[in-house]
């Protein structure tokens, strides 16, 4: 199968009713609908002047009627209407407006359902699809007001929990992008303290002010490419090697790990990348004995300085003289 | 060469398009223009054949039959209604909505096949514009099982693959029935009949090992009436949002500290706990593993007070991470606990 007619011949099936829809359009604004260079259309153009119904005199052929940058169709030669949907292209789009219905307060679910329906009727696609999509976002408090920030392009106060650090802040931002990805919603945004673009997760935004300021991210601000996930490989990241038991694997899959060998039993090995020591002893002081630390040594020192530290204090205060009624 | 072809492909779909009658392939050489210079009925059939195909991949419905009893072989036509787009209009907002949704797919192949859909619904007079939304839900690819397990659903074959349950699990070969791809929170699933287990199953496609192969004849998988894939995939998985919880916890806080467990606490009053400034605190519990797992986390700035069973949950991984002996017979009495 020749690739290039494959793109091609769909684009030229589609042109002569895109341009009978569009009498008199720019050569350069059909081109950009359709992704391709003006110097492709006219090529684009050129071939289809040549075709037309058996014959081929000069009433057969598809006439077009062209100036220096605009284009007409005088003569259709029967095709005025697009191709119906490939399987695969309504399959596409119908299951993608089906996943945007279900986004409570962050999209205009009214006019997704309306749109819905019409495609729907006009793909004719089967009630049940071979795919479903659920993107299970959640309205959170902070959200109508990131929304609104979005639409009228002003800038935020942000009171922001960051878990890495597990520490709260105060900072202005200024929006770029609202991101639904995986089952949450993302505020991609240039941040005025960092000063570089950061991801606000909306369920550990504390507080949320609209300003009067205009959103203004600067020339050089650019949105994250996200797909392959929304944490990647920093050059500062530290490596770990960790021992995981059976009830510690999930920690395989839930954080990106560059290495996963199994040893047996449930049993495996990681290697994970980390940016701040103190997040991953976090993490490895609640996965108490499903985990060891092979490497490096001085993150295995730190997380048996800080167990040891929660034991005293938690011994300091005994079950027995630690009572909460004592407490009041 | 291309270019040759691609005219050939378009004066063949204007000509089947414009004739009611079925016109054969001799006929076809005859009158459509691209074919008359072929060199032999061999080298004429074999272009006739691989154009036919390339139609038929784009979804051209390519009709065969014969005119009359007395016609000696099929002939070709294209019927106008089922080729046409069927009239729509949409809205400026509905084509808002359509634009993002093409968008949504973090993956060529679905995003491909959406632009396709928006190539058409422009073709159709919508105008459909195709700029950045300040709102952008993304779905990322499913990774080499999907394109396989979506065959299989359409064409209803059952399919055979390895898996393992979790990441340091040995593999299984596994046969499904399978009745719908399903991404649910970004992660992908196959949803369907498992014959080894005899019951519905899910599987996740980042746990499938290696090819994805379809077994058996199509047709043979029937999906039940009424099926509901998301909420077969939702209950399934233990990551559950809207459960109720199990109970609640008193902690101790160090001023200032732990701010990711006092932002799901209530507070209860400033305490000082071995000289040091904090607050007890009142937390919902969910899962019993979790909050011991969240809490421990925490280390000096976080002390279970109550109840005692947490507690202990709390001092064993505490014990653990600090690499001191395991206290045998309390570590026993702790699983006892939480598996309660």
């Amino acid at each position: 199968m020749s690739s290039a007619v494959a793109h091609r011949l769909p684009r030229l099936l589609a042109l002569v009713p895109y341009l009978l829809a569009r009498p008199g359009i720019r050569i350069d604004e059909a081109a950009a609908d359709f992704g391709v260079t003006d110097a492709q259309l006219r090529r684009d153009l050129e071939l289809l002047w040549m075709c037309g119904l058996p014959g081929y005199g000069p009433g057969d052929l598809i006439d077009l009627s062209f100036d220096s940058e605009t284009v007409t169709v005088t003569f259709d030669a029967g095709m005025n209407r697009p191709l119906r949907l490939a399987a695969a292209e309504a399959t596409a789009l119908v299951v993608a407006l089906r996943a945007l219905v279900d986004t409570p307060g962050v999209l205009d679910t009214d006019a997704v359902q309306r749109a819905l329906a019409k495609i729907e009727a006009a793909a004719g696609m089967a009630e049940q699809a071979p795919m479903v999509v659920g993107l299970a976002t959640r309205e959170e408090a902070a959200t109508a007001t990131v929304r609104e920030a979005l639409d009228r392009r002003r800038a935020l106060r942000l009171r922001y929990y960051t878990a890495s650090r597990d520490a709260i802040t105060d900072r202005t931002v200024d929006p770029m992008r609202l991101l639904l990805l995986e089952g949450r919603s993302y505020l991609e945004a240039w941040c005025r303290l960092a000063e570089g673009v950061r991801f606000f997760r909306l369920d550990r935004i504390e507080h949320v002010t609209l300003l009067d300021e205009a959103s203004s991210p600067p020339a050089h601000a650019r949105p994250t490419d996200v797909s392959a996930g929304l944490f990647r490989p920093a050059p500062d990241q530290r490596v770990a090697v960790l021992l995981l038991g059976p009830d510690a694997a999930w920690v395989a899959e839930y954080y990106p790990v560059d290495e996963v060998v199994e040893l047996g039993n449930g049993a495996s090995r990681v290697r994970m990348r980390y940016a701040d020591e103190a997040w991953m002893v976090r993490l490895l002081l609640g996965l108490g004995s499903d985990v060891t630390v092979q490497e490096p040594p001085e993150l295995a020192a730190a997380l048996r300085q800080r167990a040891a530290a929660a034991l005293r204090r938690s011994r300091a205060a005994g079950p027995v003289t630690f009572r909460s009624a004592d407490l009041r | 060469m291309s270019t040759a072809r691609a005219e050939r492909l378009v004066n063949l779909v204007l000509c089947l398009l414009s004739t009611r009658q079925y016109l054969t392939a001799d006929r076809i050489r005859t009158i459509v223009a691209g074919y008359a210079d072929t060199p032999s009925d061999d080298a004429f059939f074999r272009m006739f054949e691989r154009d036919k195909a390339e139609l038929r991949d784009l979804a051209v419905p390519l009709e065969t039959g014969r005119n009359s009893v007395f016609d000696t072989v099929d002939g070709y036509r294209i019927a106008r209604r089922d080729y046409e787009l069927p009239d729509i209009d949409l809205e400026p907002d509905e084509a808002a909505a359509v634009a993002l949704a093409a968008r949504l797919w973090d993956s060529p192949d679905l995003a491909g096949a959406a632009r396709g859909a928006l190539l058409k619904l422009r073709a159709a007079g919508v105008d459909v514009h195709d700029e950045d939304s300040p709102v952008q839900p993304r779905v990322r690819a499913a990774g080499p099982a999907f394109g396989t397990l979506l065959a299989a659903v359409q064409a209803g074959r059952a399919v055979t693959f390895e898996y393992r349950r979790h990441p340091a699990d040995a593999v299984h070969q596994r046969t499904l029935e399978p009745w719908g791809v399903v991404s649910w929170k970004g992660r992908w699933y196959v949803a369907g009949h498992d014959r080894d287990r005899a019951a519905p199953r899910c599987f996740r496609l980042s746990r499938i090992v290696g090819d994805v192969r379809a077994i058996g004849p199509a047709g043979a998988v029937r999906r039940p009436d009424g099926l509901d894939l998301l909420a077969m995939v939702g209950t399934s998985s233990w990551q559950h949002d809207d459960h109720t919880p199990s109970g609640t916890a008193r902690l101790w806080l160090a001023a200032g500290r732990a701010l990711g467990l006092r932002r799901r606490a209530r507070p209860l009053g400033q305490v000082t706990l071995a000289g040091v400034p904090g607050d007890l605190v009142e937390i919902d519990m969910h899962w019993p593993d979790t909050a011991a797992r969240w809490i421990a986390g925490h280390g000096p700035d976080a002390v279970v007070v109550e109840p005692e069973w947490l507690r202990e949950m709390v001092l064993s991984r505490l014990t653990a991470a600090a690499g001191e002996p395991a206290d045998e017979p309390r570590g026993d009495a702790v699983r006892a606990k939480a598996r309660r």
